[in-house]
């Protein structure tokens, strides 16, 4: 279970999370909509640890994310995370992309760490690829291949931060599938997105973030189609219009 | 014009040519091997603006690259000569040589480690790797790809450059030849062949630097 409580994130002077309250369980997708700058990503990297928090505390599976104390390396191997900008590594193949971690991380053999790859690669529909090297594939399989790469790590939860943002529309739907094939396997989501009507399809509950503070939570019937703030019916209006 | 060619003064002087190219070849090697390691001083204080060596650093890159090499090579055999501190020809241009292959390769370092993204940092933390996992295999082997032709063309540089030896009475190739042929006069020959020893040294050069590159780096950036 992944716990949010009373989180506070300020870059200088902004102040970009204003008291945050999550819960996200085993088997649960959550999906976080809302304008840019309301604070959806910053959340998430704030999940994992590559940005600290002012106040507050984050709590995946009991551990305190932001205690001293805490081996954060350790803790992210258990939250895979894909980004708006795919970010393979250009001087490995597709195949080494995904296999790299798990051997120099979990310290697999490198004929597991193959292996894993291998599969994780066909999962997301990029069996094909191994040899190639990730600039010569498209926006959608790149984004395909940083979904393999984490979920080689075998990670509890999996944070996904505008994934389809950045690609071509005609890209977009190959990585949904994907995402829809996870939701399948009962993979625990956190999906910032700006795709409303893919986050009310595989969505447990939707969460409408807005300045810093979350506005609206509930189900997908609730939020998308029954808002009860004027913030969140604006908003839809304008993203589904 | 009926100048005659004399080839045979020069073919019978080969073998102290060769020696002197020998010298080339050591004083610039040496001078990047050096060069290197101080590069890589230089260019992570400046990044993380480590004081007071972030100062020393950019004084140095400075003076380094906005100066021509023969003035660096008074400095190192006249200049310092005048304080007492008597430099070796050999020594004077090794050091003017390390002095200007670290400024130029610290900010070749500075701008190939920029040109990654921090984003590819943020990816391999987020897969579990340690900072020093990060680096070893995802930062540094791109920045090397971007850093690999800038430093073989320093190279070539500090190989054509040590031939500013001449100016100190260093018997690398140029010193050499300046005295061979101050003993026969046939200036002509002497240099022709001294120019056609340093292209092939830097040809040779440039291309195991490309096909060593085609072995090493099999993906595209």
């Amino acid at each position: 279970m992944i716990n949010i409580q009373n989180v506070h994130k300020s870059f200088g002077d902004l102040e970009v999370l204003k008291g945050i309250n999550l819960e996200v369980k085993k088997g649960e997708v959550l999906s976080i909509i809302g304008g840019s700058g309301s604070g959806k990503s910053t959340l998430l990297y704030c999940i994992n640890a590559i940005e600290k928090i002012n106040a507050g505390k984050i709590t995946v599976d009991d551990i305190d994310v932001h205690d001293k104390a805490t081996n954060q390396d350790k803790l992210r191997q258990k939250l895979g995370m894909v980004f708006q900008q795919w970010n393979s590594f250009p001087h490995l193949t597709v195949l080494e992309n995904v296999a790299l971690a798990p051997r120099i991380v979990k310290k697999m053999s490198k004929d597991e760490a193959i292996e894993i790859g291998e599969k994780e690669l066909t999962h997301v529909g990029l069996g094909d690829k191994f040899d190639v090297y990730p600039t010569k594939m498209s926006g959608g399989q790149q984004q395909r291949l940083a979904i393999a790469r984490a979920l080689a790590m075998r990670p509890d939860y999996m944070l996904f931060d505008e994934i389809t943002s950045a690609l071509d529309p005609e890209l977009v739907g190959e990585v949904l599938d994907t995402l829809r094939v996870l939701r399948e396997d009962g993979m625990t989501m956190i999906c910032v997105t700006h795709e409303i009507a893919f986050a009310r399809e595989v969505s447990d509950n939707i969460a409408f973030f807005h300045e810093g503070i979350i506005e609206e939570m509930g189900s997908p019937d609730q939020v998308i189609s029954n808002p009860q703030k004027e913030t969140t019916q604006k908003f839809l209006s304008k993203v589904l219009s | 014009m009926d100048y005659q060619f004399h080839w045979n003064t020069v073919f019978q002087k080969m073998p102290e040519m060769l020696e002197g190219a020998f010298v080339t070849l050591h004083v610039s090697i040496l001078s990047m091997l050096i060069g290197i390691v101080i590069a890589v001083f230089l260019a992570i204080v400046k990044m993380n603006q480590i004081k007071p060596f972030s100062y020393i650093s950019s004084v140095w890159i400075e003076i380094s690259r906005n100066t021509p090499a023969l003035f660096q090579i008074y400095m190192a055999y006249f200049g310092l000569g005048a304080f007492g501190i008597h430099l070796s020809p050999y020594v004077a241009v090794l050091s003017a040589l390390i002095f200007v292959n670290a400024g130029y390769l610290a900010e070749t370092f500075r701008g190939g480690f920029q040109s990654i993204p921090k984003t590819q940092y943020s990816a391999s933390k987020s897969l579990g790797m340690t900072n020093f996992q990060s680096y070893w295999y995802i930062i540094l082997p791109q920045m090397f790809r971007r850093i690999y032709h800038p430093m073989t063309n320093q190279f070539v540089w500090s190989i054509l450059m040590s031939s500013l030896g001449i100016l100190v009475g260093m018997s690398e190739l140029s010193g050499e030849t300046q005295r061979l042929q101050s003993l026969s006069f046939r200036t002509l020959e002497f240099f022709m062949v001294a120019a056609v020893m340093y292209y092939i040294i830097t040809k040779f050069v440039l291309i195991s630097a490309s096909l060593i590159s085609r072995r090493l780096f099999k993906g595209e950036i």
